[in-house]
Order: C-alpha cells, then structure tokens, then sequence
C-alpha cells in the first residue's frame, strides 16, 4: 500500500465546551470540542429532539453528503424526510464521539499542555460513558432537557443503554440495536488483533506517527479488514463473492486473486483515507472497557431502577458480533426491574452490518416504535405543521 | 390535521378494530389505567385497545417473532418471549393484571406459568378453550376418536394445545392452588358470553371457553 498523506483537514461544526470534561480515568480534558450535526427543527418545547449515537468507525454525518468520502450518509435510509426517522417530523442530533476524529476532542486534536501537537497516543482513555457526557454537554447546550429518543446500533447502542442508565430523566425512548451490555472475550480478542496491526506498522512510530507525517496505514487497513469481517455473516460473504475470483474464471494457482481478497483490501485502503489510528486505538478500548454491570455493582438491572423511559431492543438472526443472547441479557435486566420494553430479532443473513442496511422489517420496527413513542408523549404527527 | 390531535399509528388502529369478541370481554375486567401484562398478546390488539380506550399501562409477551415485528411496528409495546421461561425475570407485583388468554393450554407447565402469574400481578386473567363442551364429548364417545372443532382443529401430533383441561377441572385446580376465582363466565364459540354462570356443571357442558379472574388466595 502506497504511503498516504495525514487525514485532510476539515471545518466541521463544533461547540467547544471551555470547561473540559472529568473522564472516568481521574485525568480531565481542559478544553472539550463537540463535533455534530443536526437535521429538521427543533419544535418550541424542545420535545421532539432524536439523538443518535454512532459506531466504532461512524460519525455525525448521518444523513448528508460525507465531506471527506462524497458517499453518502451512513445511516441515509433511515434517517430523512418522511424516512423512519423523519426529519420533517423530528430535530435529529448527531455527534462525533469523544475520542473521534471528525472534529470533536480525541487524538487528533490539540494537546492540552502542547497546544502545538496533537493528543496523539498521549490521550486520556476514554469510556462510553464519558462520550455519553459529552453529548450530555451539547444537547444541554442545545436547549433539550428530554430528548425524545436516543438511537444507536452497535457501540452506538451502548451509548443509548449508558444514556438511559445515566441520564433517565433526558431519555424518554431509547433503542439500542444490535449491542451489548459488554464486549465478551470474543469481542476484545478481535479488537486486540486489530490494535496489534498497528502497533506492528513500521509506521506507527509509537503513536506519534503526525511527528514523521507518516501513517500506519497498512497496519489500520488490516485491523479494518479483520473487522469488516466480524460485521458481516459467512452467508453474505459467501453469497457476495463466493469463491469467485478477479479478471480469471478458474484458478490457474499463479497470481489468483479471490474477489473476497480484494473487497476486503478495498475497505481496508478506503478506511485508512477518512481514520486516525490514535483514535481508532481510543475507540476499540472504550468499547472493550464498557461494562454497564460492572457500572452497577456487577447486576445489569441496576442500571435501569426506576427507569420510566421506554425501550425498543432490536438483533439480527446472523449477527454473531453482537448476537441475540446479548440482547436478549438486556431485555431480562430490564425486565428484572419492570421496564417497558420491546424486543424483535429481525430475521436477516447480513451479519451485524445488517442495521446499516435496508432490512425492510428494521426499518418498520424502528418507524412503528416511535410512532407508538410519539403518541404516547402526546407528540404531534408533524412538528411543524 | 389540526394541532393538539393525537393521532394513533394507523396500524394499532386497525388492531383494535375487528377485535376477537373474548378479548373486549377481557378488556371489560381491566380497570382503567391499570398495569398490564398480556402473554401470549399475538399481534397486540387487546393492548393497542386497553391504552387507547382505557389509559393502560399495556405491554405484551409473544412467541412468534412475525407477530411480534408486526405488533413494534404498530407501535405496540411488545417483546419475544415465552411464557414458561421468561416471566421468572419480572419482579413481584409489577402489574395489576397478567391476561393469558387461549394460551395457557399450550403452554409447557400450565401450574408454574400461574404461579408465576400471580407473583408478578395482583389478578390474573385466564381464558382457555373448553375440552369439556358437549362436541367434544360426543365426538369422542361416538367417533372414539380425538375430537376436531374450530379450537381443537389440529391432529392430536401436531397440535401446540397439550394441556387441555375442561372448566371444572380448572376449578379444581384454583382451589389445589388456593387461587381465588373473583370471577368466571363461560363463553360461547363466537365468544360472547354464554348463560351458564350459575351452573359450573352446565358451563362445562355449553361452554366453548373458559374466562377466569383469580388472585392470591
């Protein structure tokens, strides 16, 4: 892989927090930058506001053009006018995580003490429930006391469970799809396979990579890679490529490229064009760290008592990242503490990648949830009529 | 549409209409506001109507996941789930009705399943269809075979209804149980009430099913 140059630099919309942020860790940010987007309008009450919370390699640009890729928004089928998430109807609010690197405070943005340099691999460790305070900050900021839903897929949805078990005043409807209330073993080990990637690049020079303008762009493309490959099931892989190969018909055991070989090395070298390795290292951790029981004296529905908001939890059949079991755990904590909720395993063979997809029976789950929400918070069927 | 109009999701709207005859009976026992669990809820009629008629605090349990889907995307609170297993994980008293209705001669162990009921819920609502009605009798003692009516139409292999039990063996178990019987009424094939209150022999005889309100004795 050829070398690349640092991430371009763009101007995202940002509030700065001057205040910082205490972290879990005991160390506190001086300075704290939020990165968001937001999409429809607010309505006078400020009752009609929908965060969501990202994933691992996600970011605010939910709905919208990305300004780095061009590609569209990651989550664009779900979230627009008239969308299940409708933006005629709702303010969406979307943030950059804690630790990020599209614009809000994590490794690439200025250190503290050197204002001149980068956090770089000297960033406080952060956790998912620091990120969770830091969109606390914004949708204060925001005008927002209730928000009306909190909605996130994979580490996303551990932001929504540390939400509602953070701020349950400020959630009145949480879905968290596709997670866990814990990274298991299996989980971890692969992130480790990931961050040993890039440690491994010859690139990487000990974190401080910006330092050579350098990039470990190989050892990030691999822990993408490995990654790309737990997100999806081996009946999508084998269905997408099967054991086709590229510009040949049959294997002539020369120069034979399998067409999953090269998919894979695609989302690799593409990954490495629009992520920070620091952060990526940062990110990984925070969801190996996250542990919502341990949280709470080691007994998962104490995270939930006297919780009024209401949950809709949703899985896929062929998830085996973040499988049924995990979320079916969630939905017995919530019960132990007789919380409303919903729960539906949508029958799908994408793997976890299936809650960025159009899943017609996701999509019809997600739209009746907070239709059922809205009537029950009395909220109008548009906003702005 | 004008402001301040609460409009329900179109589907839970369509759920309450045309709602089985046995479940507006049901809905008739439940006071309004009450907290309620319906197991067994299929595609959530009864608690799409007990919220919007009756202020409910309606929440459903269903096995089947097509049902399910389509109750959340109703707008219903639903979850998968299945009654043998899952209701040990809510806490005591967290409701003030379970309903278990046409489910309970399905279920694996009818005797935990209403204790458990009863732990979690003040009353408990318990309809069943009736093995003791008239037809059944006859089919069997005329054709000695296993009887095929509208509630009893499957083959006795495939059938999910392994606990079929009449309404006076039902009686016999409230009271093995200590269970209170509040209230009892057995109901015709098209569910609507049948006039056998009076005569638990002849309810047993007449009726298509069984409607039971127990609580703790």
């Amino acid at each position: 892989m050829d070398q690349l140059e640092p991430l371009a630099e763009i101007a995202h919309q940002t509030i700065v927090f001057p205040e910082g942020l205490t972290l879990d860790c005991g160390r506190s940010l001086a300075r704290l930058a939020v990165a968001y987007r937001t999409y429809g309008t607010l309505d006078p009450v400020a009752g009609n506001a929908i965060l969501i919370c990202h994933a691992l390699t996600g970011d605010q640009y939910v709905a919208e053009t990305h300004p780095l890729t061009g590609r569209q928004g990651w989550w664009s089928s779900l979230v627009g006018p008239g969308l299940p998430i409708d933006t005629d109807r709702f303010f969406v609010i979307c943030a950059n995580v804690l630790g990020g690197c599209m614009g809000s405070t994590g490794p690439r943005t200025p250190h503290d003490d050197k204002p001149d340099e980068p956090w770089g691999h000297d960033f406080p460790p952060v956790t998912i429930r620091d990120m969770v305070r830091a969109q606390k900050k914004l949708v204060d900021h925001l005008g927002i006391r209730q928000l009306f839903a909190v909605i996130g897929g994979s580490m996303g949805g551990m932001q929504v469970l540390e939400w509602a078990a953070t701020y349950p005043e400020a959630v009145f409807a949480a879905v968290p799809i596709a997670t866990a209330a814990h990274h298991s073993a299996q989980n971890i080990a692969f992130n480790e396979v990931g961050r040993q990637a890039v440690f491994a690049d010859p690139d990487w020079h000990g974190g401080e990579y910006w330092r050579q303008g350098a990039t470990p762009a190989r050892g990030l493309a691999v822990a993408r890679m490995v990654a790309h490959i737990t997100y999806l099931s081996e009946q999508a892989l084998t269905r997408k490529f099967g054991r086709r190969l590229r510009d040949a018909s049959s294997l002539t055991l020369l120069d034979d490229r399998f067409e999953v070989e090269s998919y894979l090395q695609y989302q690799g070298s593409a990954f490495v064009r629009r992520f920070d390795a620091n952060s990526y290292l940062s990110i990984t951790r925070a969801m190996d760290f996250f542990d919502l029981a341990a949280e709470h004296g080691g007994e998962l529905s104490r995270a939930f008592v006297g919780c009024r908001t209401r949950f809709c939890l949703v899985s896929f059949t062929s998830d085996w990242l973040f499988p049924t079991a995990a979320s079916r755990n969630v939905v017995n904590a919530l019960i132990r503490v007789a919380a409303n909720v919903s729960f539906v395993e949508i029958v799908s063979d994408k793997g976890h990648d299936a809650f960025l997809l159009d899943e017609p029976d996701f999509h019809r789950t997600i739209a009746g949830f907070i239709a059922g929400c809205a009537e029950h918070r009395g909220l109008r069927a548009r906003a702005i009529a | 549409m004008p402001d301040g109009t609460q409009r329900p999701p179109d589907g839970a709207r369509d759920a309450a209409r045309g709602m089985r005859v046995d479940l507006q009976l049901i809905a008739g026992l439940v006071t309004p506001g009450a907290r309620v669990l319906d197991i067994g809820c299929g595609d959530g009629a009864l608690i799409g109507h007990l919220f919007r008629t009756q202020g409910c605090d309606a929440r459903g349990i269903e096995l089947d996941m097509a049902l399910v889907t389509r109750a959340v995307a109703h707008g219903l609170p639903v979850m998968q789930g299945d009654a043998d297993t899952d209701l040990v994980h809510y806490p005591d008293q967290a409701f003030d009705y379970v309903v278990l209705s046409r489910t309970l001669q399905a279920v694996e162990r009818p005797l935990e399943v209403l204790r458990q009921m009863l732990r979690i819920s003040g009353r408990a609502i318990v309809s069943f269809p009736n093995f003791g009605h008239w037809y059944l009798r006859a089919q069997l003692l005329l054709k000695g075979r296993m009887p095929m009516t509208n509630s009893w139409n499957r083959m006795w292999y495939e059938t999910p209804n392994i606990h079929p039990c009449t309404i006076q063996d039902f009686f016999d178990l409230c009271v093995a149980e200590g269970y209170v019987v509040e209230q009892w009424l057995a109901l015709d094939d098209e569910g609507h009430r049948a006039p056998w209150r009076r005569f638990p022999q002849l309810a047993n005889l007449f009726g298509e099913q069984g409607l039971f309100v127990l609580r703790r004795g």
